[in-house]
């Protein structure tokens, strides 16, 4: 099922002429309204005449987190502030998040992006999504809650957390979709099964499952579990939020890239140079429509490749696949991003402690469980059990507080962290996924 | 007045005690008390040593965390209610025990008894202007 027809199975010469058409305009804004990109652009020697073709993409320079970073809070928006009618974050590097901005344009296409993602995972106007993604800063539960308004669905916006309640309601409304991360989705066929609730009671059809990485044989172990089909969807708050690509339902091989919205690229994430199709790279997103926040080549991290062989279900979309890790050292602990680097500064801030430290990812019960092991100095060691263990308190406290995320902190014997070649190895990443 | 005791940390894992109890035992160390207090993922050892400095200098060298803290040594009727008296004081003073271990040895007819306050001078002024017996540090580790 396609939602937008007419731009989802455009022949490819009309949508490159649309993309480059929408890039042009899009580079021609952001150079005289962003003076970051105008002395970016400078310092490369290029500006959005140079811009002729598709391929002169190139000839552009990257835009990475840091520099989002460097712009923070608001620098990096193309309209004044009285233009933005909503202000999403993702966690950043350092603590400090990585804010993006909506006018009330960018609501509606990201709606209709939204909507289109609902639709290629099987949902339809007639049907009851129960949306599980979290409400707030998080772009993913207001991006899906708006698409499922856009296209006339029924939404129950019930976000994360209080699982018990939210099988009763799964029980007692009977929704046909389901919305959420797939660990969470994994949590609620377990507490289902604890309650005594069987899956293949309630009505869920179909699925839509994303905001942190997943396998194969993930989503088997959901479809078998949830007796529903279960679909990929892509996207990142630097680009949009959910709603970049999403696979259908028809095939599940493969995320379509909404390219009329959007132009990817996988690049060598080494030398920077763009890989041909079918080579694994790391994705490079340009958005050609934004108005507030438009980013130009911004560099996901994600590692992926893509595919242009026209897929079954009549998209004529590029597709992406499955995001298969990171250039970099970013975790996604339930949902939520964390950098080695992050809990780091917080350990820092904290005088007594000694920077040996080292963070252990584990999936517990489906849910991830991050631990952070803290090596015991001289400095920090203390002869009393309270002592220490008010210490292990407010080092839990400091990241809740700086990342919002729970975790376990443990101290250990000092030389206990494995060090390679003098380093120590700062992530053990457990999970099986 | 004050006795110096080393304290160990030590992550709860098997082996880690024995490995602190030999290594001390391959350096001539003799301990002559010593308390574990433990939590679910790690353990403090207190002890009491014939050897401070050379005790803390194995340990180090064996990657152990060391650390050294005052406490004090009591002696202790060795009778039904001979504690009781004791805490009695301390409690009457407002003084907080922060820990405390028993001795493996006597002192003549007395007990031992190893005391950690956070007000340790304060804790000594009140024990001696009550009678209780305070025992010498160099005294403690020959005992």
């Amino acid at each position: 099922m396609i939602y937008n027809e007419e731009f989802e199975t455009l022949p490819r010469e009309a949508l490159e002429a649309i993309q480059l058409r929408r890039l042009k305009n899009t580079l021609e804004r952001v150079y005289h309204t962003v003076p970051f990109y105008k002395k970016h652009f400078d310092k490369h020697g290029v500006k959005p005449d140079d811009i002729r073709s598709l391929e002169d993409l190139h000839k552009l320079p990257f835009t990475t987190k840091q520099d989002l970073r460097d712009n923070y809070p608001f620098g990096l928006f193309a309209v004044p502030m009285d233009s933005v009618v909503r202000i999403h974050a993702s966690s950043g590097t350092t603590g400090k998040p990585t804010v993006v901005g909506y006018t009330a344009r960018d609501i509606k296409t990201w709606s209709e992006l939204m909507a289109r993602t609902l639709m290629a995972g099987g949902a339809t106007k007639g049907d009851i999504i129960h949306n599980a993604y979290g409400y707030g800063l998080f772009t993913g539960g207001l991006g899906f809650h708006y698409g499922a308004e856009t296209l006339g669905a029924s939404v129950i916006p019930i976000s994360g957390g209080n699982t018990k309640r939210q099988i009763m309601i799964m029980k007692d409304f009977g929704p046909t979709i389901l919305t959420c991360t797939p660990s969470y989705a994994l949590l609620l066929a377990e507490v289902a099964e604890e309650m005594g609730v069987d899956f293949r009671s309630l009505k869920f059809k179909s699925g839509i499952f994303g905001a942190e990485p997943w396998s194969e044989q993930m989503r088997q172990e959901i479809e078998r579990k949830l007796n529903l089909d279960a679909v990929d969807i892509y996207g990142l708050s630097e680009v949009m939020g959910p709603g970049v690509a999403v696979e259908c339902i028809e095939a599940k091989q493969g995320l379509h890239i909404f390219e009329d919205h959007f132009i990817a690229e996988i690049i060598d994430p080494d030398t920077g140079e763009p890989l041909p199709y079918g080579e694994k790279g790391e994705l490079v997103f340009t958005t050609i429509t934004k108005e507030a926040f438009p980013v130009i080549r911004y560099r996901t991290r994600d590692i992926s490749a893509l595919y242009k062989e026209p897929c079954r279900c009549g998209r004529t979309l590029v597709r992406m696949e499955r995001v298969s890790g990171r250039t970099d050292d970013m975790l996604i602990i339930r949902g939520v991003n964390v950098f080695p680097s992050q809990i780091e500064s917080v350990l820092m801030e904290m005088e007594e402690v000694s920077p040996h430290y080292q963070l252990i990812v584990d999936r517990v019960e489906h849910m991830d469980q991050l631990t952070v092991m803290v090596e015991v100095n001289e400095e920090i060691f203390s002869d009393t059990v309270k002592n220490l263990q008010q210490l292990e308190n407010k080092i839990r406290k400091n990241i809740k507080d700086m990342l919002g995320i729970s975790t376990i902190v443990k101290l250990v014997e000092p030389k206990t962290i494995e060090r390679s070649e003098g380093k120590a190895k700062r992530v053990i990443d457990n999970r099986k996924i | 007045m004050k006795v110096e005791q080393i304290s160990v940390f030590l992550e709860n894992k098997a082996g880690r005690l024995a490995e602190v109890t030999r290594v001390l035992g391959e350096g001539g160390i003799n301990i002559r008390a010593l308390s574990l207090a433990d939590t679910t993922d790690f353990g403090i050892l207190r002890l009491i040593v014939n050897d401070n400095e050379k005790a803390k200098k194995i340990l180090k060298e064996n990657g152990f965390t060391v650390g050294k803290t005052n406490v004090v040594a009591i002696e202790v009727e060795d009778k039904p209610g001979g504690l009781a008296r004791i805490l009695d004081i301390l409690y009457r003073a407002g003084i907080n025990v922060e820990y405390m271990y028993a001795f493996v040895q006597q002192s003549g007819e007395n007990a031992v008894i190893i005391f950690r306050f956070d007000n340790l001078d304060e804790a000594i002024k009140v024990l001696q202007e009550n009678g209780v017996t305070v025992i010498n540090g160099s005294k403690v580790y020959t005992l």
